[in-house]
């Protein structure tokens, strides 16, 4: 059958099908991509991968009762039958007077130009794309006769198109681009291997970082993990730094997500306007960066993003809430509804960063007397229902005041509650390079179990 | 299976208008410059989902998604493109784009790649696809559980009810001439509940599932059981005290606590990264990685299983491959890149979340061989220590080998004898190492409910894991307790 060109004349279509079929109210979401990504291992070529993706999702409601329903399949065949089956599913659903729309009123009247789309990409041969990788583990690997393996280097770029209508006669789009460059290196010493990374993940091919300069940090990264050890068990103070302390505001988002808060699933119900960290801590969620990765002009329900403070100097000052959870809660949204195709509305920051504070990183490190430089943590241990946090962690050991040896095969435990309230110290060096982002950060203290 | 081919090709003929003569022509488009071999993976895919909280089936969802992924191999070179939109010229197109690795190839020599294999297997025969049943059906089962929980315990503040189905069709078209297909069913089933005591919030989980009908989860009510451990587990926690920190003896109750096999050396075990040599166990085949009371395997031919496949995502029927017997480090779950490259017999691991990924080694079902001792005598034998019964997520970092599992119930042994409930915290150790400290096996193997998911590379696929009751002398503990 027919494929049909996804476009916001398509969707007002298919909600006045809907409409046809009896449904008092729905939305659409249409994405389409265009994807490639290059992986070399050892200078030579090892992936390729090229595609086209096109999503069609809707959502119906029929009074207070809804389904949500998507298909890649974008014929006119489908489409109908997409529309019966998300009726017939959404009358079988309970009556929730908190369901619908927002309001007419609440939807964005003016887009911002956020400068998403670079499409600088696409003139690229694959050659050249395949260089950039191949330039960025060669740099990694020329950088120290230790480093002598790699599990590769990688190019990435995507550009998309999201189309969002809903039947109070908002209609809305956007393009977007993202480009990616990373390299996993692997070094060696008395037959015991580690691996490290690093990354830049940019909008703008032009901010993507060098080659040389990716390929240096991720060696500097792996060999300062040479020669690790356990420790002996204690309670010292612990230094998250950037990557990690990020770590730290991706739970606070989860555990101020409007749905965890309603659910009765998060550490955090009913703090609004408390102290719930130091007062060190400042926190802002703002999805009109220009060119950031987390910004776009509207969200997943058509309301304006903005720029919120949601922690300031210690206290709560804002959920992040979509239509249904505020609704739930008694707020209004806070433009923070989140969406993948075919599924309903959630939470998500956009730009979520912590505030940068007064001190450099070495002035932190300087400042602990006997502590732990986290710079890895694996695993899922962290109850957002509790607070409750225990995770395996790598580093490097604080000896007063200086970076010593590193340190492996340990976990740090403590609560959320507590680790927020005992931020003493954050760092100068706050880096726009990913969607939720820290500077450095001193925890005054944790338990660090080893030996 | 036989049946299921000639089911899942005329599926896409009859859906797409693709005949065989067709896929043919692409595939030769594909060998084109000089590749050593190249495939068609097709996929058709629903997956539903519906959620019950505060009492309601507040919404459900279904997805529809089809497509196809065109794979070249060139030496150790992987050429890749896939489409949603699955026609005649996108395929050209696409088997266009993924040969273009084969261009600069150094040797002419073709390197084989491992055949068909001729094992069949019919491992989750279904009559009632999960995601045909009737809406009405799973809506009145969801709000039973919910209704079963509340009537358990007063202290239950709200409860959070899932399935989740998934009914998908593949076809298989590879330059060795072959096609092969599935029709794999896949469903799952939790229950959260979160209980409140003066403030004291906490939470319970349980589920299970598998390659199977609905009818599994009414049948024998299972969905009473998860219920009931999930409402025990979130009661249990309201008295438990905080979590150990430091090296103690660890007892590992049977079943689910398996995934420290999959993260200790489940993923150290995949040939891809012991071809590359970056795995902890790189070049260790023949050697003691465990005490000799471990054996441990990879089955993905276990009936009905959520880690169970006919044939895997490359059309090679899956096994039962032996990775550690008694203690000896015996073999690596390959995928046909890596199996050929290795020379290697395949096992049935190539795997890949869908026709937008790249098939790589993966696990089916992972588990020990039981053993011969009484459980109850594994616990007599600890002085101190944790019995860990309950586990939430693991992560392996498979260079350096560390990895963690996360206990979600957990209780501390004094004297033999286990005493009191501890909150849940994570376990770390080194993969090469932590089995060789496995000191009592318990006769008591028992596979997980079949909810795991692993993902390696941002691919998701569904796994298990199992194991009877073991202990293990001295790993590290992360609570807060010192």
């Amino acid at each position: 059958m027919e494929r049909l060109e996804l476009s916001p004349e398509l969707a007002r279509d298919i909600l006045h099908q809907a409409k046809a079929k009896g449904a008092s109210q729905g939305d659409l979401l249409m994405v389409e991509s265009d994807s490639f990504f290059v992986t070399v291992r050892l200078g030579e070529i090892e992936k390729i991968s090229q595609a086209q993706e096109k999503r069609l999702g809707l959502r119906l409601f029929f009074g207070a009762s809804s389904a949500t329903a998507s298909t890649s399949d974008i014929s006119k065949g489908s489409i109908e039958r997409l529309v019966d089956e998300t009726c017939a599913m959404a009358r079988s659903t309970a009556q929730d007077e908190y369901s619908g729309l927002p309001a007419p009123e609440e939807c964005a009247r003016t887009f911002l130009d956020l400068d998403l789309l670079d499409d600088s990409g696409r003139a690229l041969s694959v050659e050249e794309r395949s260089r950039l990788a191949l330039e960025t583990e060669k740099t990694a690997l020329d950088y120290d006769r230790r480093i002598t393996n790699s599990e590769g280097a990688e190019f990435s770029n995507q550009a998309g198109r999201v189309i969002y209508a809903n039947s109070h006669g908002f209609s809305g789009e956007y393009q977007g681009s993202t480009y990616g460059l990373s390299v996993v290196p692997v070094a060696a010493l008395d037959g015991m291997m580690q691996r490290d990374y690093w990354y830049s993940s940019q909008r703008k091919f032009s901010r993507l970082e060098s080659p040389e300069s990716v390929g240096r940090k991720a060696a500097a990264r792996v060999l300062r993990r040479l020669g690790a050890r356990k420790i002996k068990t204690r309670e010292v103070p612990v230094v998250f730094e950037p990557e990690i302390a990020a770590t730290l505001l991706r739970h606070l988002s989860g555990a101020l997500s409007g749905y965890s808060l309603y659910k009765g699933a998060s550490f955090l119900i009913g703090k609004l306007g408390d102290k719930i960290a130091s007062e060190l801590i400042t926190v802002v969620d703002d999805g009109t960066i220009p060119a950031a990765l987390g910004s776009k002009p509207f969200d997943g329900e058509g309301l304006s993003t903005g720029r919120r403070t949601v922690v300031e100097k210690g206290v709560l000052q804002s959920y992040l809430l979509d239509t249904y959870s505020g609704r739930k809660l008694g707020y209004p949204s806070t433009g923070n509804a989140a969406r993948s195709v075919g599924e309903p509305p959630g939470v998500a920051p956009t730009n979520f960063y912590l505030s940068p504070g007064s001190f450099s990183p070495e002035k932190i490190i300087a400042s602990v007397e006997e502590g732990f430089y986290v710079t890895e943590l694996i695993g899922f241990g962290v109850n957002l229902v509790t607070g409750d946090y225990s995770r395996g962690a790598a580093g490097i050991w604080i000896e007063k005041g200086e970076l010593t040896y590193p340190v492996e095969e340990v976990t740090i435990a403590g609560n959320l509650k507590e680790i927020l309230l005992n931020i003493e110290m954050v760092g100068n060096d706050l880096e726009m390079r990913d969607r939720i982002c820290a500077p450095t950060v001193k925890i005054s203290r944790m338990t660090v179990a080893g030996d | 299976m036989a049946q299921d081919i000639i089911r899942a090709e005329s599926f896409f003929d009859r859906r797409f208008g693709i005949s065989s003569r067709d896929l043919e022509k692409v595939l030769a488009k594909a060998l084109e410059k000089k590749a050593d071999y190249a495939d068609l993976y097709f996929e058709y895919r629903v997956n539903e989902a519906i959620t019950l909280e505060e009492g309601m089936v507040k919404n459900s969802s279904r997805s529809t998604a089809n497509g196809v992924g065109v794979r070249v191999l060139a030496e150790s070179k992987t050429g890749y493109a896939f489409t949603d939109d699955i026609t005649i010229e996108n395929l050209a197109l696409a088997a266009h784009t993924a040969q273009h690795i084969a261009q600069d190839r150094e040797s002419l020599t073709p390197i084989p790649v491992g055949e068909k294999g001729s094992r069949a297997h019919d491992l989750y025969p279904v009559k009632t696809q999960a995601t045909e049943v009737p809406l009405e059906k799973k809506i009145a089962l969801l709000h039973e559980m919910d209704r079963f929980a509340r009537n358990m315990d007063p202290r239950i503040k709200n409860v959070f009810v899932s399935l989740a189905s998934e009914h998908k069709v593949v076809l298989i078209a590879s330059s060795q001439g072959w096609v092969v297909g599935d029709i794999q069913p896949l469903t799952r089933l939790n229950i959260t509940c979160i209980v409140e005591q003066e403030g004291n919030r906490q939470v319970g989980s349980y589920g299970g599932g598998g390659r199977v009908e609905f009818d599994f989860f009414t049948g024998k009510k299972d969905y009473e059981r998860y219920t009931r451990e999930a409402v025990r587990q979130a009661l249990l926690n309201l008295e438990a005290a905080a979590a150990p920190a430091g090296m103690m003896d660890v007892v590992l109750g049977p079943g689910w606590p398996g995934i420290l096999l999959h993260e200790a050396i489940g993923h150290g075990l995949e040939a891809d990264f012991n071809r590359k040599k970056v795995s902890a166990f790189s070049g260790r085949i023949g050697q003691r990685v465990a005490s000799e009371l471990c054996t441990v395997v990879d089955d993905g031919t276990i009936p009905s299983r959520r880690g169970s496949l006919n044939l895997d995502d490359e059309g090679t029927p899956t096994h039962r491959t032996v990775l550690i017997e008694k203690g000896i480090l015996k073999g690596y779950m390959q995928d046909r890149l890596n199996g050929a490259l290795m020379k290697a017999t395949l096992t049935g691991n190539g795997r890949r979340e869908s026709y937008a990924h790249i098939p790589m080694p993966r696990m089916t079902n992972t588990f020990m061989l039981a053993g011969e001792t009484a459980p109850e005598d594994i616990i007599r034998s600890v002085k101190k220590g944790l019995y860990a019964v309950a586990f939430g997520g693991g992560q392996v970092d498979i260079t350096n080998g560390k990895f963690v599992f996360s206990a979600s119930e957990a209780y501390l042994i004094e004297n033999g004898k286990v005493t009191r409930p501890v909150k849940g915290a994570t376990l770390i150790g080194n993969g090469p190492d932590v089995l060789t400290r496995v000191s009592m096996v318990g006769s008591d193997l028992k596979l997980d409910e079949g909810i795991g998911t692993c993902g390696k590379d941002g691919q998701s696929v569904p796994v298990g894991v199992g194991l009877p009751t073991i202990k293990i002398d001295g790993m590290t503990v992360g609570g807060t307790v010192s």
